[in-house]
């Protein structure tokens, strides 16, 4: 299994495989081979097809930098925050994802100095700052509809924060200029910001906000006002800027594409409550309830139960699954993606439905195929023609076993 | 968001305090049973039934009505069609134009009114309800222009052109398609021009004659003679009536807030 | 719709009743009584040089306790949730609707001799203090009648500073401070340029405000003209003469206050 740029990744251990320049050769050695051995035991090939192949290169005995410690925020009567544990290590490029009224943004802000939690601790650097105000903070923020001051040119706007450090006029010069070459902004030092358009509005944010060296960016959900080709652009360079300025990057979003893209971590929140934390394949490959399931990409939930351990029963039938641990007969969600269906003439399929629609999405076929009252969603690159009856089969590895929610579809 | 700290709330309190103790004093006193503004001797309505009885304050209520209503439609008539004018005009004429249409708004009131009345003298016109009006309108007309034209400068210059493209002429167009967009803009010039002749005194001042007092201007006699708490009586009902005027004002328009957002929900939901 | 003759009656108007009116102040201020050409008024005025240096000193006071009592007003209020803020806004800006002949009268309930305030502190044995009838109380009058022509633009500029702009300041290190002189203020700008004019300008030429508040003692440039025209002695020449000065007083801080900002003044008319 390969990067992009060749550092092949260690499923378990997070961390880039032979890219230890200290450790000596046979330590090195050492770790390929365990790696390898766990790629073809685990289920990360499957992983792999799937999800775009990322670096993930944070090693987990990194320092924590920002913890927040059962942080609870009631606001105007409703608890928005529900007691969130979240430990963010040094470096790391953290998403939290979720549904818009979640509290991903409430959590940044917190971190922000903007909100004060009602109950709960906030530490950076192991150092207590609730009490700390906004402007003191060793954070920065890009906000979502980055906040430039109009009343500032570009320059002015991006040597904003060193300005009120009393830094020297050459200092602040030079730092700006970094910035702008960093952002692809230079020679727009004099130019008015509310003529700038939005991508270019975005750059000098991100600028201003890094001038200050932060040990942690805060990000709003920065690319959500952008078109969708300079979206990905964006993704792209902010990993990119990540990665080069070597700070921690916290990024909130609501596009589970753009979390499992860019992330080290992600962090699935959901009424004020975090689901789950995990890599990106983590979360796409074990998501760890229905909530989860359903939000990142796409999902077929339907009901079933628990025969025994390794067993689930839906449709009648009965299939082999990996999960244990469910009382018996208990009633479970029983989650398949829709890539994960194949279809096979009705005869070989484990059980049969027909085909309702079928869209062209470029990447693959989408089919929606009607089974017991089920309306299954297909990716396949195969064609199925609509009125047809196929059968469908699915590898035990693929069926997630999850308990029932109250919420669950 | 942040709750507001204790000293903004108490700088807001001390501030309203200092708005409205004087109308407070004066509202309390007008239902004091002596004469007297200051000293407190007991509870009556006296001083209303006299200001209904009060033959010079219903006369120049009326006045003032009657001044307002017709100045302001009048002036919106004009300031409309002006409206129009300017909108087609380019750069250069518009602009000047529009600087006259601020003369009579920046210079001071007393300015106004004593430039006026050597005009009427002037032109032999004795100071009567006639002067009174021409002077209103005068003072009102920018007003209209200035909520009018806004709107035709938002207004989607198209709209005109679908109108006609569907089968109107152009006076058809105007008056299905211009003047509903501009309605808004026309009412509230309409609106102001009103508030702001009714409550004028410097202008009337000098432009009226014995016969035509205005409510202010018999407001102005009443405090030069101190006499009766029938003034506070007037300022009470005043408050109430504006009071009363905005409360309506505020809720149409959070009512009208509420639709908007009503909609853009379901909108969002589609 | 292309046309500008709608304009027309507008125009003509405008003509009739400002220009004229204006060209006859001119006229009369360089004439004597039987229309000789004259410069006599113009140096009648040097004799009455301190009132016009007190008229600019009170109006001046005035003006800066407006702002700096308005300013803070203006941007807690432009703070609150935007749900709630229509009710503290409509508060501030009611007391503008009510005459202000009444309200100016309210204070000279309050400030009299034997007034609420000095009885208040007749219970501690102070006084009775001297407080109507000064100059004190006319700016003080002059603050309270304008006042909500200081909040009302400020609030407007404000609230269109978005909260955002606020913590992006606070997120890049200003403290309360900072963010006050280096975000707020330079924002607020055309606000504080239309409070300054819309306060200064009827401070500058009221009549009333002296008149009630200052007993006559204390004649501003108001009075002087009233006293020209209607008054006992009567000259319009010289009233005219004055009128004119204090036109060119309007036209010069109005030429400074706009070096700062280049809104137009009708911004604060919507």
């Amino acid at each position: 299994m390969r990067f992009r740029d060749g550092a092949p990744y260690d499923h378990y251990k997070r961390v880039p495989v032979g890219a230890d320049g200290n450790a000596s050769a046979l330590k090195n050695l050492l770790r390929v081979v365990v790696s390898k051995g766990a790629l073809w035991y685990g289920r990360s090939e499957k992983a792999w097809a799937v999800t775009k192949p990322q670096r993930g290169v944070v090693p987990v005995d990194n320092a924590v930098i920002v913890s927040l410690q059962n942080i609870v925020v009631d606001f105007d009567g409703e608890r928005v925050l529900k007691g969130i544990h979240l430990d963010i290590h040094d470096k790391e490029f953290v998403t939290l994802l979720g549904p818009s009224g979640c509290g991903k943004t409430t959590t940044l802000r917190i971190i922000g100095g903007f909100v004060s939690p009602t109950q709960g601790d906030v530490y950076f650097s192991g150092k207590r700052i609730n009490d700390l105000p906004a402007h003191k903070r060793q954070v920065n923020t890009i906000f979502q509809r980055y906040a430039l001051f109009p009343h500032l040119n570009v320059y002015e706007n991006i040597a904003f924060g060193l300005k009120l450090k009393k830094m020297s006029d050459k200092s602040i010069k030079a730092t700006v200029q970094e910035m702008m070459r960093l952002v692809n902004l230079k020679g727009f030092e004099r130019r008015n910001v509310t003529s700038l358009s939005g991508g270019q509005q975005q750059r000098v944010a991100i600028a201003r906000a890094l001038a200050n060296h932060p040990k942690v960016l805060l990000l709003d959900e920065p690319l959500g006002a952008l078109d969708l080709k300079l979206r990905k652009e964006m993704q792209r360079e902010l990993k990119a800027i990540q990665q080069e300025m070597d700070i921690t990057f916290l990024y909130v979003t609501h596009d589970q594409e753009e979390a499992l893209s860019m992330s080290d971590t992600v962090v699935v929140m959901n009424n004020g409550e975090i689901q789950q934390i995990g890599t990106p394949q983590d979360i796409y490959n074990e998501p760890g309830n229905a909530f989860i399931a359903d939000f990142i990409g796409e999902s077929n939930i339907i009901d079933g139960f628990m025969h025994k351990d390794f067993l689930v029963e839906f449709f009648d039938k009965r299939f082999t699954c990996v999960d244990k641990g469910f009382a018996l007969m208990e009633r479970v969600d029983v989650v398949i993606r829709p890539e994960d269906i194949k279809i096979v003439p009705a005869i070989q399929g484990q059980w049969t439905g027909v085909v309702e629609t079928v869209t062209f999405k470029g990447v693959h076929y989408e089919s929606i195929v009607e089974s017991h009252g089920y309306k299954w969603m297909i990716h396949s690159t195969g064609y199925a023609e609509p009125g047809m009856i196929i059968g469908m089969q699915v590898l035990p590895d693929d069926i997630h076993i999850m308990k029932k929610m109250e919420e669950s579809a | 968001m942040t709750k507001m700290k204790n000293s903004s709330k108490l700088y807001l309190v001390l501030i309203y305090i200092f708005l409205y103790a004087p109308i407070i004093v004066l509202m309390v006193f007008s239902f004091n049973s002596s004469k007297s503004r200051n000293v407190w001797t007991g509870f009556t309505l006296n001083w209303y039934s006299n200001l209904f009885n009060n033959r010079q304050i219903t006369n120049s209520l009326m006045n003032t009505l009657v001044l307002a209503l017709v100045s302001s439609v009048v002036a919106t008539i004009i300031g409309t069609l002006a409206a129009l004018g300017i909108s087609s005009m380019k750069k250069k004429a518009r602009t000047l134009a529009i600087n006259l249409t601020y003369i009579p708004i920046i210079s001071p009131e007393i300015v106004t009114g004593v430039s006026l009345m050597l005009l009427f003298v002037m032109a032999g016109v004795g100071l009567g309800m006639t002067t009174l009006i021409l002077a209103h309108i005068t003072f009102n007309i920018p007003y209209v222009i200035l909520n009018v034209l806004p709107k035709f400068r938002q207004m989607d210059t198209h709209l005109y052109e679908a109108a006609q493209d569907l089968g109107c002429n152009g006076v058809q167009a105007f008056f299905k398609v211009v003047v509903p967009e501009i309605m808004p803009g026309i009412i509230s010039g309409f609106l102001m021009a009103l508030t702001y002749s009714i409550d004028d005194f410097v202008i009337s001042y000098f432009t009226t004659g014995p016969q035509s007092q205005t409510l202010p201007i018999t407001i102005y006699s009443m405090t030069r003679k101190r006499i009766s708490p029938e003034i506070n009586a007037l300022s009470t009902i005043i408050f109430l009536i504006v009071l009363t005027v905005l409360i309506v004002m505020n809720v149409a328009d959070s009512n009208k807030q509420k639709k908007i957002n009503a909609m853009n929900v379901r909108r969002e939901s589609l | 719709m292309k046309s500008k003759l709608p304009a027309v009656p507008y125009l003509l108007w405008m003509g009739v009743f400002t220009i004229v009116p204006f060209l006859l102040v001119i006229f009369f201020a360089f004439t004597d009584s039987s229309g000789r050409f004259t410069l006599d008024n113009l140096s009648g005025i040097t004799s009455y040089i301190p009132v016009f240096g007190r008229s600019l000193w009170l109006a001046l006071v005035a003006t800066v306790i407006c702002l700096v009592l308005a300013y803070p007003f203006a941007y807690i209020i432009s703070r609150i949730p935007s749900h709630r803020q229509s009710i503290f806004y409509m508060l501030a800006i009611l007391p503008m609707w009510m005459n202000y002949l009444l309200r100016t009268y309210a204070w000279m309930t309050i400030l009299e001799n034997n007034g609420l305030l000095n009885r208040f502190l007749g219970l501690f044995g102070i006084g009775p203090l001297s407080l109507i009838n000064t100059q004190g109380a006319v700016v003080l009058g002059m603050v309270y009648d304008f006042i909500p022509f200081m909040i009302l633009p400020l609030y407007s500029t404000m609230v269109k500073i978005d909260n955002s702009v606020v913590e992006a300041a606070q997120d890049l290190g200003a403290s309360t401070w900072s963010v006050l002189t280096r975000v707020i203020l330079p924002l607020s700008v055309p606000g504080i340029t239309t409070g300054i004019t819309m306060v200064f300008v009827p401070s500058v030429s009221t009549f009333i405000i002296s008149r009630m508040l200052g007993g006559g003692s204390w004649l501003m440039i108001g009075d002087l003209i009233e006293m020209q025209f209607l008054g006992n002695a009567y000259n319009p020449n010289l009233g005219s003469a004055i009128s004119l000065v204090l036109m060119v007083i309007v036209l010069i801080i109005m030429s400074i206050t706009n070096l700062f900002d280049d809104e137009e003044v009708g911004e604060m008319i919507k």
